[in-house]
């Protein structure tokens, strides 16, 4: 298939996920229903686990447990306005390359994620937290997992998004796929989180799953995204 | 594929599955520490290494699907797939079995191998809601075959990302610090590693003649219908929606 003009990779790029951002500011359709499903969540575990404060392992638990099912609510509907307004038959009539709208909703997608740790990962050290050294470098765990978030919701998205059982094949796919990115998240984070301050166990090796998972998953998505296009 | 060499192929695995099993019980000397109870280690670790390599090879079927837009490919793929996971059931039910006698649980968390195999297990049980919500044919044989891609990406990372996270008490049989099994054990695990696959391929042959088989069917009652015989008979069978037939070729 050769086309004489293309719009640029970034051009696109910028276009989509500008649309989107916009179409998120005017509906806020997803973001403040994560944020507050995330903080009525911490509400349940304080009394699920019956416990004032957290530190160590239960620490990153509840939080990684929290932005992974919040996660969950966001990659549910990054799709869904291309489905029902027509969204992917305008991108397949466009003259870009298919994987610019993986990148794109990738990019959307990691950047709901940052916005939501913005606002609940403070939120979690004021309810539970009494140490608040490690929040500084916990930055760098969420932006890793972010980018395994990202790719992976927006492959398993796109996947659902066409099929009739589409809120329940998210979770249900994804959540396998992701237990080693939680592993790791959980294992960098709960050394962080330590009672007694920062402590750097183990934090290079979980980082570098991390970005091996990250890389591993853009890639394939980024292969095999067009494949999902098609009809 | 045609059911040629389908019987050959299974009285082969048939007899080196037998012959496997008979070096078990009458030829390779007990284990040390454990005695018989480690018996279930010829069985258990061929069914777990066949089945992984059946979850990646689905990837690998996926992608020449994706790659040349043949159906079969994706047949292969779904069947590989399947294969896989009953071969999967077995070996955590194995696995637990061995857990019970040798660590006093069914279940250890701390046992990485056995996590990370849960995980994958669980991952490739969507396989199969995933695939029936889709309806259409291409379409569910492209999304299928994307999901075994990622997936069989997922299996060595998996595994990685899990042994990392806990401690080694799982037995590392053939880890090369501790010198590994002697020769005869060696010898009767490799043996039945191979009737092991060899049990598996016959199983994937013939379950893709019986798709094969019911995709011909189908078409020649249709045809049949098309003329006007045996209009009042429903024509689906049973599980025709998710698993994907061959009758195109």
């Amino acid at each position: 298939m050769k086309t004489t003009r293309m719009t640029p990779f970034g051009l696109a790029l910028g276009a989509i996920v500008l649309k989107d951002l916009r179409t998120e500011l005017r509906t806020m359709r997803s973001l403040p229903a994560m944020v507050l499903f995330a903080v009525t969540t911490f509400v349940i575990f304080r009394f699920g686990l019956d416990r004032t404060a957290l530190s160590g392992s239960l620490a990153s638990g509840v939080i990684w447990t929290t932005l992974l099912f919040a996660a969950v609510l966001g990659i549910n509907r990054i799709f869904l306005p291309e489905r029902e307004e027509g969204g992917f038959d305008a991108f397949r009539l466009a003259p870009v390359d298919r994987p610019v709208l993986f990148v794109a909703k990738a990019t959307v997608l990691f950047l709901y994620l940052a916005v939501l740790e913005v606002i609940v990962v403070p939120v979690f050290a004021l309810f539970f937290l009494q140490e608040w050294s490690g929040l500084a470098p916990l930055i760098v765990v969420l932006l890793a997992t972010n980018l395994g978030f990202a790719a992976l919701g927006t492959l398993i998205s796109s996947m659902a998004v066409n099929s009739r059982a589409r809120d329940l094949l998210v979770p249900l796919l994804l959540l396998p796929l992701v237990v080693p990115l939680m592993i790791a998240a959980t294992g960098a984070t709960s050394h962080l989180l330590d009672a007694g301050g920062p402590s750097y166990d183990k934090f290079g090796t979980w980082l570098l799953v991390l970005g091996l998972y990250d890389g591993i998953f853009c890639l394939v998505g980024y292969a095999v995204f067009e494949f999902l296009l098609e009809d | 594929m045609s059911g040629r060499g389908l019987k050959q192929l299974s009285i082969l695995a048939a007899l080196v599955l037998l012959a496997g099993y008979a070096l078990v019980f009458f030829w390779v000397p007990m284990d040390a520490l454990e005695g018989f109870r480690q018996k279930v280690f010829y069985l258990h670790v061929p069914l777990a290494i066949v089945s992984l390599c059946g979850f990646v090879a689905g990837g690998v079927e996926g992608f020449r699907h994706l790659r040349t837009d043949d159906r079969r490919h994706d047949a292969n793929s779904y069947v590989f797939i399947h294969i896989s996971v009953v071969f999967g059931v077995a070996t955590l039910i194995t696995g637990m079995l061995w857990a019970k006698a040798s660590w006093g649980h069914y279940w250890v968390w701390d046992e990485p191998t056995l996590v990370s195999f849960l995980i994958v297990f669980l991952l490739y049980c969507t396989y199969y809601p995933f695939r029936y919500a889709i309806e259409d044919r291409d379409r569910q044989a492209r999304y299928a075959s994307v999901f075994a891609i990622t997936a069989g990406a997922f299996v060595p990372l998996n595994f990685m990302a899990v042994r990392m996270a806990q401690s080694l008490i799982h037995p590392r049989v053939f880890a090369t610090s501790e010198g590994g099994l002697p020769a005869s054990m060696m010898f009767t695990f490799l043996v039945c590693l191979v009737g092991m696959a060899l049990l598996w391929v016959t199983l994937v042959k013939l379950e893709l003649l019986g798709k094969q088989t019911s995709g011909q069917v189908s078409k020649l009652r249709r045809a049949l219908e098309a003329e006007g015989y045996g209009n009042d008979e429903p024509t689906a069978t049973v599980g025709r929606r998710i698993a994907p037939n061959l009758e195109a070729q």
